[in-house]
Order: C-alpha cells, then sequence, then structure tokens
C-alpha cells in the first residue's frame, strides 16, 4: 500500500462554514463548504463522536448516456471499478477492502454516476487511497470482466421475474420508443455481450472528470484533512468531460392502457402521469401535493381508500420522479388480479376528487409538519448524511438548504395546492400499466407478454 | 407500513448485526454502553444516547412473536400487529400515524418469531407524546368487525405480495417448514392464508390480552436523550400501567431427525436458478449454545463476501456461480439455522453447485481452518461492528432483539471480547456439530412447469 506523505501535512484548504438548525433549533449542524488546494469542492459535516467517516460523489451522466447498441454500459462499469486497480489485481483489491472493512460501491443513477465510500477513521488513508485507484486507474482485467457480466446477466433475470419492475419496464418501453429512457438501462443478454474492454476504459476516461463533480463527506474528518484527501483522490482527474448530452423526449402518453400478462395470484400495478419541474415555481406544492395523495400508505388519501376503507391491497405509493428530462407522477401497488379494475377506479376517484374538491388547510399544514419535521431524520447515520449533502447540491440548493427548505414548504398554501392539483391531476388521462392477469374488465390498448420481454431481454442474439 | 422481518434470517449482513464495538474509543469498554433500569411494573428499559442530531428512535418491544401462537392460529402475531394502527378507546382508525406524521415523526412496526416491534422516530421534543400514545395502544387498544374484516385483506395481499408472487420467498417458506418439524419457526411468520382467512376479532383480542402488559415489554430510547431525562417520562407515562401474569415462553423443540431433506420449487416465472441449504444451528439462548460464536467466525471464513472460502472457490476458481455465500445470526429465542445460498452462473447445473458446496464443506470439515484466516475474520467482524453506532435506530433494534431473544445485553456488549476468544479448535468443534447432512434442508429454484416435476418434500 501506499500511504500520503502529506497526509498530516497542513496544506489548508479554505473552509467556510453555515451554522443552521436542525429539527426544533435546538442544535446546530454545522455544513461547511470545503474548497481544496487544488480548487475542488465538497460540503461536509463533521462528526468525531463515532469514528467513521463516509464519502459521497457525482459525476454528471447517467444511465441514459450509453450509446444505442452499448446499453449496459455505466451500468457494467459501476461493477468494476473495486475488482482491481494499478498493480492490485481483482482478489487483492477485494481483499484490501474487507480486511479494513471499507465498504466501497458505485450506483449509475438517470443523470449522475455516484459513487459511496465509508471507512473506519483507522483506515481512512487506506481507503482514499484505493478510491483513488478505482477511479483513475481500474484495471478491467478480463477475468473480472467476464466475471461482472455473468453477475449483471443473473440480475437481469431475476429482475425479469419481479412483477413490479416488468410494470417499469413496460411503461417506458411504450411511453418513450427509440429513446434512451426507453432503453433497457442495464442493457439485454445481447448488448451486455458486446461490450469490450476498450469502452470500458473509454468510459473512465470520458466521464470520470473534476467538472461537474459534486462531493459531500459526513463524519469524523476535518477540512484540513479532507482536502488534503480530496486532491489525492480526485485532483489527478482531467479537467473537462466529453460526452453527448441527451435530447428530451415527448411528453409521456396520456390514457394509455398497458397490460402484460403474467401468470401469478397478483397484478402489479403502475399508473403514470406528467409531474413537475423541479424548477417550477410549483415544485415545493407539488411535494405537498403527492403527500396528501399517497406518499404513505398510512397517511394518504390513496391509502386510506384504497387500503384502510377496502383492503384492497398492502402497499399504494405515488411518488413524483424528477429527472433532468422527464418528470412524472407514479403510483405503484401490488393487488390481488380480481381487485385490479376497482382499485383502478378508486385511483380516478381520488385523482377527480382532488382536483375538483382541491385540499384542506388541515392537510397542507400536516403535510408540510412532516416534511420539515421528518428531514433531521435523514441526518443520523454519516452514510445519510454525506448522501444528503450531494443531493442538496444537485438540486442546485445553497449551504442554507435546511433552511431554505423548510421556508419554502411552509410558504405553501392550501389555495396554490388546490389550484395546482386542479391543473395538474387528470384521472382521465393517467396512464395504467398492469403486470398479471387482471379480468377482463380491464380493457387493455397495448397487451404485452411477460414471457416474451423477458426473452429479449435475455436473448444474447446468437 | 407494518411489515414483518425475514430479512433477520436470511441477509448476511445480519451475520454481524449484534456485533459491534468502538475499536478506536478506548474510554469505551462496552459497545453502545446502554443505561437500564425497570419500572416498578416491572417494564424493562434500555437507553442508547446518541448526540449527533435532536432526535429519538422510540420503540416498545413485546416478548411475543409468531413462534409464540396457538397452532391452527398462524398469523395473529403479525395481524395484531396491523390491527394495533386501527383505533384505541380514544384514538380514530389511522389516527396514530397521521399524529406521528403530523410532528414531523416516521412510525412503523415488525413482527417476527420472537417478538413484535412498535417504533417512531421524532424529534426528541415529541418523545412525550409519541410515548403516551404507544403506552395508549398498550392497554386500550378497539377492535371493531368491519376493521378487522378489512384489515385481514390486506394482511392476504401483503401475503401474496411477499411470498406468493414470489417463487425465492415460496422456497424459503418450505424449506423452513421442512427443517422445522416440531418447533413453530416451521410456520411462516404472516401465517398459512387458510388459516389467516380465519383470524377473528376474538383471536386478537386473546392474543392482545394475554401478552401485552408491561412486564413483556421493553422499551427502548435511542438518541438524543440518556437515562436521567427519561426515566421521569417512562415513570409517569408507562409506569401507571398494570402488570399482569404473562405465560412461560415454551416451545416445542426439534427432534433429531437425521435425514437429509430436499425442496424442488420450478416456476415458469423463475429465470434465475437457486440452490440454498439449510442446517440446524444453535442461537446464543438454546442448543448447542457453546459454538455460537465460533459459527459467527466460521460464518465469516466460509460465506461472507467476495474474500470467503465460498466465493473464491466457486464463483473466482471454478466460474459456476455468480454469486455464494452464507448467513448465520444466532440472536433467536430457540435453535435457528444457517443458511448456504448460490446463484449458479448461466445453465450450471444445480447438482455442480451442490457438489462443489459439499467439495468445500469436506475440505473444511477434514483440513480445519487457517490460522491467518481465523485472525482475519475476528478482526473484519470487530472493525465492521463500529458502523453499528453509526445510526439511529440500529442499536435500538440490536438490543431489542437480544432482550427479545431471552438473552441478556451482555451478548450484545461483550460481544467483541468473545469474538476475540474463538480459536481454530473452536471453529472446528463448532464445524462438526453443525454442518451435518442429517440436520439440513437442500431448496432448489428452477425455472420451468411446477406440473412437470414433484415440487414435494422427499428424503434423500
Amino acid at each position: 500500500m501506499t500511504r500520503y506523505a502529506r497526509w498530516i501535512a497542513g496544506l489548508a484548504g479554505l473552509a467556510l462554514a453555515a451554522a443552521l438548525p436542525a429539527g426544533n433549533g435546538a442544535k446546530a449542524v454545522e455544513v461547511q463548504h470545503v474548497i481544496t488546494p487544488l480548487g475542488l469542492e465538497a460540503w461536509l459535516i463533521q462528526n468525531d463522536r463515532i469514528p467513521v467517516i463516509s464519502i459521497e460523489f457525482a459525476f454528471p451522466g447517467g444511465l441514459t448516456t450509453d450509446p444505442e447498441g452499448k446499453e449496459g454500459l455505466t451500468n457494467l462499469v459501476s461493477y468494476l471499478l473495486d475488482e482491481g486497480a494499478g498493480n492490485i489485481e481483482s482478489r487483492d483489491f477485494q481483499n484490501l477492502l474487507n480486511d479494513r472493512a471499507i465498504d466501497l460501491y458505485f450506483t449509475p443513477g438517470v443523470d449522475h454516476f455516484y459513487g459511496t465510500m465509508r471507512t473506519t477513521a483507522l483506515h481512512a488513508e487506506e481507503a482514499f487511497d484505493l478510491l483513488r485507484l478505482a477511479l483513475t486507474a481500474p484495471r478491467f482485467d478480463a477475468e473480472a470482466v467476464e466475471r461482472m457480466r455473468a453477475a449483471v446477466l443473473a440480475d437481469i433475470r431475476r429482475t425479469v421475474a419481479d412483477p413490479s419492475w416488468m410494470a417499469r419496464r413496460a411503461f417506458y418501453e411504450v411511453a418513450y420508443p427509440g429513446h434512451p429512457f426507453g432503453r433497457p438501462s442495464r442493457g439485454t443478454a445481447a448488448t451486455l455481450g458486446g461490450l469490450t474492454t476498450d469502452d470500458l476504459h473509454d468510459f473512465v476516461a470520458r466521464r470520470f472528470t473534476r467538472d461537474g463533480l459534486v462531493i459531500g463527506v459526513a463524519g469524523d474528518i476535518d477540512a484540513d484533512t479532507l482536502a488534503i484527501a480530496l486532491d489525492t483522490v480526485f485532483g489527478a482527474l482531467p479537467e473537462t468531460s466529453d460526452f453527448e448530452p441527451i435530447a428530451p423526449p415527448g411528453p409521456p402518453p396520456v390514457g394509455e392502457s398497458i397490460l402484460v400478462q403474467r401468470d401469478g395470484p397478483q397484478s402489479s400495478m403502475l399508473v403514470v402521469q406528467n409531474g413537475v419541474d423541479r424548477e417550477d415555481p410549483d415544485y415545493y406544492a407539488a411535494l405537498v401535493m403527492n403527500q396528501i395523495l399517497g406518499a404513505s400508505a398510512l397517511r394518504s388519501r390513496l391509502g386510506r381508500e384504497l387500503r384502510e376503507r377496502r383492503g384492497l391491497t398492502y402497499g399504494i405509493t405515488s411518488w413524483l420522479r424528477e429527472t433532468e428530462l422527464v418528470d412524472l407522477l407514479m403510483v405503484a401497488g401490488q393487488l390481488s388480479n380480481e381487485n385490479v379494475p376497482e382499485a383502478l377506479t378508486q385511483t380516478r376517484a381520488v385523482w377527480l376528487e382532488m382536483a375538483q374538491g382541491g385540499v384542506t388547510e388541515d392537510e397542507v399544514s400536516d403535510s408540510v409538519a412532516y416534511l420539515t419535521g421528518s428531514f433531521p431524520l435523514l441526518f443520523t447515520s454519516s452514510e445519510g448524511i454525506a448522501g444528503m449533502l450531494v443531493w442538496a447540491q444537485l438540486e442546485g440548493m445553497g449551504i442554507d438548504f435546511i433552511e431554505d427548505r423548510t421556508a419554502r414548504l411552509e410558504a405553501v398554501t392550501a389555495d396554490q395546492v388546490s389550484r395546482l392539483a386542479a391543473e395538474l391531476l387528470d384521472g382521465d388521462g393517467l396512464t395504467a400499466v398492469v403486470v398479471g392477469n387482471p379480468p377482463d374488465a380491464f380493457q387493455a390498448d397495448t397487451v404485452l407478454s411477460a414471457e416474451e420481454m423477458a426473452e429479449r431481454e435475455l436473448d444474447a442474439g446468437l | 407500513m407494518p411489515l414483518c422481518t425475514r430479512a433477520s434470517v436470511f441477509s448476511t449482513a445480519a451475520a454481524a448485526l449484534i456485533g459491534l464495538q468502538t475499536l478506536a474509543s478506548p474510554a469505551h469498554s462496552g459497545v453502545f454502553e446502554p443505561e437500564m433500569f425497570e419500572l416498578d411494573n416491572g417494564m424493562q428499559v434500555v437507553v442508547v444516547t446518541n448526540r449527533s442530531a435532536p432526535v429519538v428512535t422510540h420503540m416498545v418491544w413485546y416478548r411475543v412473536g409468531a413462534a409464540d401462537e396457538t397452532p391452527g392460529v398462524s398469523g395473529i402475531a403479525h395481524f395484531l400487529e396491523h390491527l394495533m394502527f386501527r383505533g384505541t378507546d380514544s384514538l380514530d382508525d389511522g389516527e396514530f400515524s397521521r399524529i406521528v406524521g403530523r410532528n414531523g415523526g416516521q412510525d412503523n412496526a415488525f413482527t417476527s418469531w420472537d417478538m413484535t416491534a412498535y417504533f417512531q422516530n421524532v424529534a426528541v421534543d415529541r418523545l412525550p407524546l409519541v410515548m403516551e400514545m404507544e403506552a395508549d395502544r398498550m392497554v386500550n387498544l378497539a377492535l371493531d368487525a368491519d376493521i378487522v374484516d378489512t384489515e385481514r385483506s390486506v394482511i392476504i395481499e401483503e401475503r401474496r405480495e411477499r411470498i406468493d408472487d414470489n417463487p425465492s420467498s415460496r422456497l424459503s417458506e418450505q424449506m423452513l417448514a421442512a427443517l422445522y418439524q416440531n418447533h413453530p419457526y416451521g410456520r411462516p411468520i404472516i401465517g398459512w392464508e387458510h388459516e389467516m382467512a380465519e383470524l377473528s376479532l376474538e383471536d386478537a383480542a386473546e392474543f392482545y390480552e394475554t401478552w401485552y402488559a408491561p412486564n413483556n415489554a421493553i422499551l427502548i430510547v435511542s438518541g438524543d436523550i440518556d437515562a436521567a431525562e427519561l426515566r421521569p417520562l417512562a415513570e409517569r407515562i408507562y409506569g401507571p400501567i398494570p402488570s399482569r401474569p404473562v405465560p412461560e415462553r415454551a416451545r416445542p423443540q426439534e427432534p433429531e431427525v437425521a435425514i437429509a431433506r430436499r425442496i424442488v420449487l420450478t416456476d415458469p416465472n423463475v429465470q434465475q436458478p437457486s440452490w440454498r441449504r439449510f442446517y440446524l444451528a444453535p442461537s446464543y439462548a438454546r442448543g448447542a449454545t457453546e459454538h455460537a460464536y465460533a459459527l459467527q467466525v466460521l460464518n465469516e471464513i466460509f460465506g461472507a463476501g467476495t474474500t470467503s472460502r465460498l466465493y473464491e472457490a466457486l464463483v473466482l476458481d471454478q466460474g459456476i456461480a455468480v454469486g455464494a455465500g452464507s448467513a448465520y445470526s444466532p440472536v433467536y429465542f430457540d435453535e435457528t439455522e444457517i443458511g448456504i445460498f448460490v446463484a449458479p452462473n448461466g445453465d450450471v447445473d444445480p447438482e455442480v453447485i451442490e457438489a462443489a458446496v459439499d467439495a468445500e464443506i469436506a475440505l473444511l470439515l477434514s483440513e480445519g481452518v487457517e490460522e491467518w484466516e481465523v485472525e482475519s475474520a475476528k478482526e473484519r467482524l470487530v472493525l465492521a461492528a463500529i458502523y453499528a453506532r453509526d445510526s439511529l435506530g440500529g442499536p435500538a433494534r440490536t438490543l431489542g432483539r437480544a432482550l427479545t431473544a431471552g438473552v441478556g445485553i451482555d451478548v450484545v456488549e461483550e460481544w467483541p471480547e468473545r469474538i476475540g476468544a474463538v480459536t481454530a479448535d473452536d471453529i472446528m468443534a463448532a464445524a462438526h456439530a453443525v454442518l451435518r447432512p442429517g440436520r439440513s434442508v437442500t431448496g432448489l429454484l428452477l425455472p420451468g412447469d411446477p406440473e412437470a416435476e414433484t415440487g414435494q418434500e422427499s428424503a434423500q
């Protein structure tokens, strides 16, 4: 192992701090803005009570940037960065991580490529050095590439058997044909088989760069030490990235019904309509609206109507799906086949009622209280904090994001949510995807077969 | 929403769940250093201070779970857990979670074989509120016939979602049913569907009145609070609830069967086959308990992560699997199991997988473990344990599981020393005691037509 000669030497980075109240304001969570000697920036919440350090970072560009025919490239890279780097082969690299209990993993998102590392303070030096190697000199040895190709294929095999995955897959495929949003993000057996070592090296060279890099750190490390570590890890990366931004797709379909035939006791239901952009002035009102609508099965209109009153389903949840190019409002639930028509009728009724009748002051104040009050609960582990710091930066928020978010939520009124609901919610315009064997009362415009969809993903094209 | 925890049995991470350590804080001698006291009515109280954020996790654990159900009423422990959210004499249906939500909190509950637990994560200044509500539903649950009917549909949908529509869960359910021939760990936590369909208001009321008493409950609070701050609240809010006699937890134990069992599940929805095996194994509390810590180290060497013997042999050296590992948690009231899980690579025949696993076990039993393997496994376990403190709810869950599994907090607090004391000889004694075919069930998950093959249990 190489060690940092300069680890303790104080090449002090510049640290600006903002003290922010959390929760009831009894205590301050201090977010520090760290600027390294090389000019990298990171947000840090220091906590020396537990000897653990977590770092999360994001590079721009995610799953949708895979070129046509090379679907699955981003995902495969995320499997391989800890499988050997520099002159350390896969087994030795894994041994170094495991023996020091260093967690290192990479996660491709739709818009970003994320990395996360958690280490005990005891092994921080080695951990940062292994991270540097993983990002700058991954080996992509043939043995590891083949092993991870097989692992991804096994993942695809497992998920094509999952009806809720199949529902999302069917929606994106029908909604965005030909667009990256409509293509399989982990690839198919065929595209996965075609990826080469050159593709992998090329990805790393063009995509792991310093522009657009966002970093969040939490735990037992001070700003000066972190600044040096960050320069060591990320300092050698190229300045600018090189990848084609993708064009936005058209709007999602309105009022479509899609059936994916599959045998089993239950159907998986996915209901979708257009959502609200992060930059939209109504964005925070949309967050509140979603709370009232269905964010929690125990405390929402959908939960009350479908679960509490009618016992149609165990879990029903709605969420705002925000990405850079596509914003959706989605609802998912799993229920017995015979209950599908009633569940869809009730979902449309909930939509109609809110669009026409609006929301109450109590519903808004309860939801705002939940969204603001539960926010500090996300700050109770170093991994959670590091993730929040990256999230806030990607959302374009300032270092005062905790207060800012609270203020924006508290400014939302019942009138605003009711107006938004009237404009946005379109019960008849909902697109419904059902994966299962529902009764004929569910009439589909498009009928697919789960078996054929699975075969398509798994056909190696030989 | 209420859920049953099965992850504790199946996830590899659970193997290290109980082990937590503060290596780099020499001032600490224990793991979480909880403060403990007992109320006059017998309610046990545990406090773990963590001042990282002004929030707390408030939990009430009952020493009762699915393994304490009367035969024929399977699922009642979990059903009652759902009904606990549906109203008391003073709170309307669903009001509990709505109040927690509007106070910026999150709430839920979970049921396992040995325990039922309810929790809320809230700002510390809202702690008295959730304590009042939790104390209220310990004694004032209101059961309504219509609500019982609706909620019964919900749990049946939950069973279908978790198990019936998931071939992998169905296989594990059947393997446990075959492994435990006499002990109720062989029954699914959520219940058998035909018995769930008959669960009544009276069943729920009887279970509630039998088991939900302060002297059968443990209050655990972790976060921005200490015992001096919590004690007056606990005495005022939970203290007045009268204690009452609660039955002994006596479950029928397993016979010596000495027959290897095999379960094959074929399902057209399966695309990725799976091979697994469960062996009966001691818990901290029952069976050959002297082997429990050694088995944790053995599990680490044999099947934890990408540097384990199983992964090296099956995935790296032979290339016949894409994943291979084992899982073991001794935090159970009665004898439990250690599991081995393999995902074959492509179309590799499960027989080939089984032969390779058996060869690794044979090698282990004949050649033993190397000293360096033992030392590095112990070091990893203790290091990874530091992370357990890096959480609000983790310490509370770990302590709650231990206390409801019939052991003291010493199994948590002294865990690093006990793991540290394990020797290679201990590991081999444990391996020989546990890895016996006659105490095992092997399971296969295969794609195909269920009619074409027997899905039945058969002696090997």
